[in-house]
């Protein structure tokens, strides 16, 4: 099964995406909300304070929250029209079977939780446990993800969980846990307005985080602090910045490497620290020493200048503070991105004071706490290790269930697809995830999902993955239930209820549980009656774990506008700036510089492939776009993808600004229209990600993984274009 | 003494803007001109550059708007807001559309009325921030004391502007970069060209 029923061109009449530009009742019906909500953006990891109102049960505005803390009432335009999600024709109200030739047809919860069980036993007792797998979202509430890690462990008895985190955070975590212990931000944002100098590598701070751009701002304007940006484009953030050092796509570590041999060289380094508080320096600047400033410049196409002063300027910072995202993080070597960028920062010794820190920007809402808790392959609550077996002791004690039927370490999202494409996992039940337009090479995506033998999805729209799903059950919106979500900065926030789910749609958890429940395993889920239940279940998981919840409460949140983790005990304040006086997580409590060799992409440029392709966001979309492509406002903005490439590129295949242009790489073909500007490396093109079917840019991008993170490496593909038509406008 | 919406003032910093347009999604949430915002914000030259700037109302301390309107329609209230015309009197005529020297009114032809930004009149006659000011995530718009922007940002305010022979003083300022260093804009000159051997562009 898990084909379309019908026609791609039915199902998008019946199930959008559809725009919506009013809010519910349409613009006259104004008039005084019953209650006011306060709660959190559900677009991107700062998750910002925001006030909706109600009325009716319905969600018809918004407030600008000006007490909270983090945003203080600031808003994108994401935020601002997030509310016309709720009250959408095209949301899902009630279970849907998959029959084939004639569509998505109405069942009963009853009928439709009897499918998904009998088809997860038959599958897993014909082809055993871990040929059902879970991929998960960190859309979801640390709740839901702590209750799906469980519920994949315990109640499904699968190791193959994994989760859309996949696509974000993974080599950011993996490169904060080799050289700090432990997986987190290193400060709250407070530090950037205390900083001389911010370095922004990868990382579209104007369009991806948007809030951020003032915190830069105020460190700019009040303290006179430098922007240093290391990027292909020339991003509205990269634009006023003092530096900019446009990257070739793939080269971050040669920059990285090369900035930290300057640096010692002109010993702009603090020994000291190094000394007292870090470990492996020696091999580093060894590896280091070879990385020559003329090599940089042509690796990277950085001029030699600009690479000196960046040197120069982080070199005589009293204080700096290093950010970067996905743009290092996407990458066969995401990892070792992420860790030349820690050692350029260990060097100086600067971090873990005030001005003074580094930090990876969460993408997805939920990104930072989703991974700690819940549903990531490798990991269970508390950032604990599957594999270790103090961990699994734990952890297995506080589920009540033997440590040998815990599950190990499963498959990463991309490879559970590519298992299923091999036809060895056989079965899927997945929510808040949307891989057909996510992950890379959407043919090959495409092609499993269609090997399935059985797929249930639970979701909120008919996103294109649910399309292929045998079983669709309704579940809510972040604004339909409540619970707790850790934004970039680790503060941990309380989402409120808003509404009720509409329809015969149910809040996500109580499906699981009802999952459960019909799989025998009810003892391990029946104590919990709401999601605080899961929560202060949770804490105690992830008590002396390296992200300790136990001493956060959803009374303590709400007094607070949320607890930084770690927060040990009830009476811990918790932690906004880590790594104060040196001390870090790993056993000898020193930070580890970890030693890294620029290597190659995994596609390679060549006469038939000459061009770089980056992916990435705009400002009005928000991942695989299920919820902002059926937001008016937002998609008007940005309704279609577009190549984005220099006059010099343009000129040289004959491109005008709007002309049709076909772009193609080892994987597959797009068509889309030029845009020709002047902010692009003139060797390589930028094509937003948000989109399906013949407008995915993903059709072109590769399954090739971080060995360590199995990131995707999205950020460098090689590439060829050609011109189809002239600009018909 | 004073009001309070006289103590504060509205300022542009258009260094500052993303060209998120969500003072344009906020603004166009207003009740007294729901879906439809009242300011507006475009790319300068994308072509060029990433650069954008919003367009609101200046609130002209003379305002031209309201010298050339016939039916006597636009208002300006004494703690400085220039306000959207009066229903019951705008008779849709356009002077006022031409008359602005910063283009601002509009005449929506459907309603046979003139509505501009009347800097949230609603909410800044009690206290509140205009919503573009309050969203804007970058603070390129920003709305408060003359003296926080003096001390806190690095831009020159400004409020007069002139056009030919007339010096027009507003209730908006504008942000003016200080430095004269000149900006590039196209990528090419930060970058390092015609070292690699295959450069697409060049083949």
């Amino acid at each position: 099964m898990a084909k379309l029923p019908i026609a791609e061109e039915l199902i998008i009449e019946k199930f959008g995406p559809h725009l919506k530009h009013q809010p519910p009742g349409g613009w006259d019906q104004a008039g005084e909300p019953d209650r006011r909500v306060k709660t959190h953006c559900c677009f991107c990891g700062q998750q910002c304070g925001i006030i909706l109102k109600v009325k009716d049960n319905a969600v018809v505005g918004f407030d600008p929250w000006e007490s909270f803390p983090f945003n203080k009432g600031k808003l994108c335009p994401k935020g601002v029209k997030r509310y016309m999600q709720g009250s959408h024709p095209d949301r899902l109200l009630y279970p849907l079977e998959n029959r084939s030739g004639e569509g998505y047809v109405r069942t009963s919860w009853d009928a439709a939780y009897s499918k998904t069980v009998a088809e997860i036993q038959r599958i897993q007792s014909q082809y055993g446990k871990d040929s059902f797998a879970v991929l998960s979202g960190v859309s979801l509430s640390n709740e839901k993800s702590y209750l799906i890690g469980k519920f994949a462990r315990v109640a499904l008895e699968t190791a193959n969980l994994d989760y859309n985190g996949r696509l974000c955070m993974v080599s950011a975590g993996a490169g904060n846990k080799k050289a700090f212990g432990l997986d987190r931000a290193g400060n709250s944002w407070a530090d950037l307005l205390e900083t001389d100098l911010i370095l922004c590598a990868g990382t579209n701070v104007s369009e991806c985080a948007p809030i951020t751009t003032d915190y830069i701002w105020k460190a700019r304007d009040t303290r006179g602090a430098k922007l240093i940006v290391v990027d292909p484009r020339i991003t509205p953030i990269a634009r006023t910045a003092d530096l900019i050092l446009p990257v070739r796509p793939g080269t971050d570590s040669h920059l990285f490497n090369t900035l930290l041999n300057l640096i010692i060289q002109a010993g702009d380094i603090d020994e000291n620290f190094i000394k007292e508080h870090t470990a492996g320096f020696e091999d580093v600047k060894k590896t280091v020493a070879k990385y020559t400033v003329e090599e940089c410049e042509r690796i990277t196409g950085v001029p030699a200048k600009s690479i000196r002063t960046a040197a120069e300027w982080w070199g005589k910072a009293k204080r700096s503070f290093l950010l970067h995202a996905r743009g290092i993080e996407h990458h066969t070597k995401g990892v070792d991105n992420v860790l030349s960028c820690i050692n350029f920062v260990l060097a100086t010794g600067r971090i873990g004071k005030v001005g003074c820190g580094y930090a990876t920007i969460t993408g997805q809402g939920n990104g930072q706490g989703g991974r700690e808790h819940g549903h990531k392959c490798d990991q269970l609550p508390g950032n604990r290790d599957i594999t270790n077996p103090e961990h699994r002791q734990y952890i297995s004690k506080v589920w009540g269930i033997e440590e040998k039927d815990l599950p190990g370490k499963g498959l990463s999202a991309q490879e559970i697809l590519n298992e299923i494409h091999a036809g060895k996992i056989k079965g899927l039940l997945s929510i808040c995830f949307n891989p057909l337009v996510s992950l890379p090479d959407s043919k090959f995506t495409r092609e499993a999902l269609e090997k399935l033998e059985f797929y249930a999805n639970i979701d909120f729209f008919l996103s294109e993955t649910a399309q292929h799903a045998d079983i669709i059950l309704p579940g809510s919106l972040h604004e339909e239930d409540e619970g707790t979500s850790t934004s970039a900065e680790g503060r941990v926030i309380r989402l409120q209820k808003a509404v009720n789910p509409p329809g015969e749609a149910k809040v996500d958890w109580e499906i699981f549980l009802e999952i459960a429940r019909r799989l025998g395993k009810g003892k391990y889920f029946d104590h919990f009656k709401n999601p605080e239940d899961m929560f202060n279940e949770l804490r105690v998981a992830s008590k002396g774990g390296t992200a300790d919840y136990y001493g956060i409460t959803y009374d303590k949140i709400d007094k607070n506008m949320g607890v930084f983790w770690p927060c040990p005990s009830l009476d811990h304040p918790g932690t906004p700036r880590l790594f104060e006086n040196g001390k870090f997580y790993h056993p000898d409590g020193k930070a580890h510089f970890n030693v890294v060799e620029y290597k190659p992409s995994a596609d390679i440029i060549n006469e038939e492939y000459p061009i770089y392709l980056t992916t990435g966001r705009v400002i009005y979309q928000y991942l695989s776009g299920t919820q902002t492509r059926r937001i008016g406002f937002l998609s008007d903005q940005c309704p279609d993808p577009y190549v984005e490439m220099h006059p010099l590129l343009a000129e040289k295949y004959g491109i005008k600004d709007g002309d049709r242009v076909r772009i193609t790489s080892r994987r597959g073909t797009v068509e889309l229209n030029a845009k020709v500007v002047k902010t692009i490396r003139p060797d390589t093109v930028f094509v937003p990600y948000h989109w399906a079917g013949k407008k995915s840019i993903n059709r072109l991008t590769q399954r090739a993984l971080d060995p360590i993170s199995k990131i995707p490496e999205f950020k460098m593909s090689a590439v060829r274009i050609e011109k189809v038509s002239e600009n018909s406008l | 003494m004073s009001t309070w919406l006289e103590e504060n003032d509205l300022f542009i910093d258009p260094q500052r803007c993303i060209g998120c347009r969500a003072c344009e999604a906020a603004c166009a949430e207003c009740d007294t001109h729901r879906g439809v915002p009242m300011i507006h914000l475009e790319p300068l030259d994308r072509a060029e550059s990433v650069k954008t700037g919003p367009t609101l109302c200046m609130h002209c301390d003379d305002p031209a708007c309201a010298a050339v309107c016939p039916a006597d329609a636009i208002k300006r209230t004494d703690d400085g807001v220039v306000q959207s015309s009066l229903k019951p009197r705008c008779i849709g005529c356009s002077n006022c559309q031409i008359a602005c020297p910063f283009g601002v009114p509009k005449v929506y032809r459907a309603r046979a009325q003139m509505n501009k930004c009347d800097m949230c009149y609603d909410r800044t006659s009690v206290g509140l921030k205009p919503m573009c000011a309050t969203v804007c995530p970058s603070e390129a718009i920003f709305f408060g004391p003359k003296s926080v922007v003096e001390t806190q940002r690095k831009n020159k305010a400004n409020n007069q502007f002139i056009f030919g022979k007339q010096k027009i003083t507003t209730k908006v300022h504008i942000m003016m970069d200080t430095s004269e260093d000149p900006v590039n804009m196209d990528i090419v000159d930060f970058m390092s060209v015609g070292i690699e051997d295959s450069q697409p562009w060049e083949m």
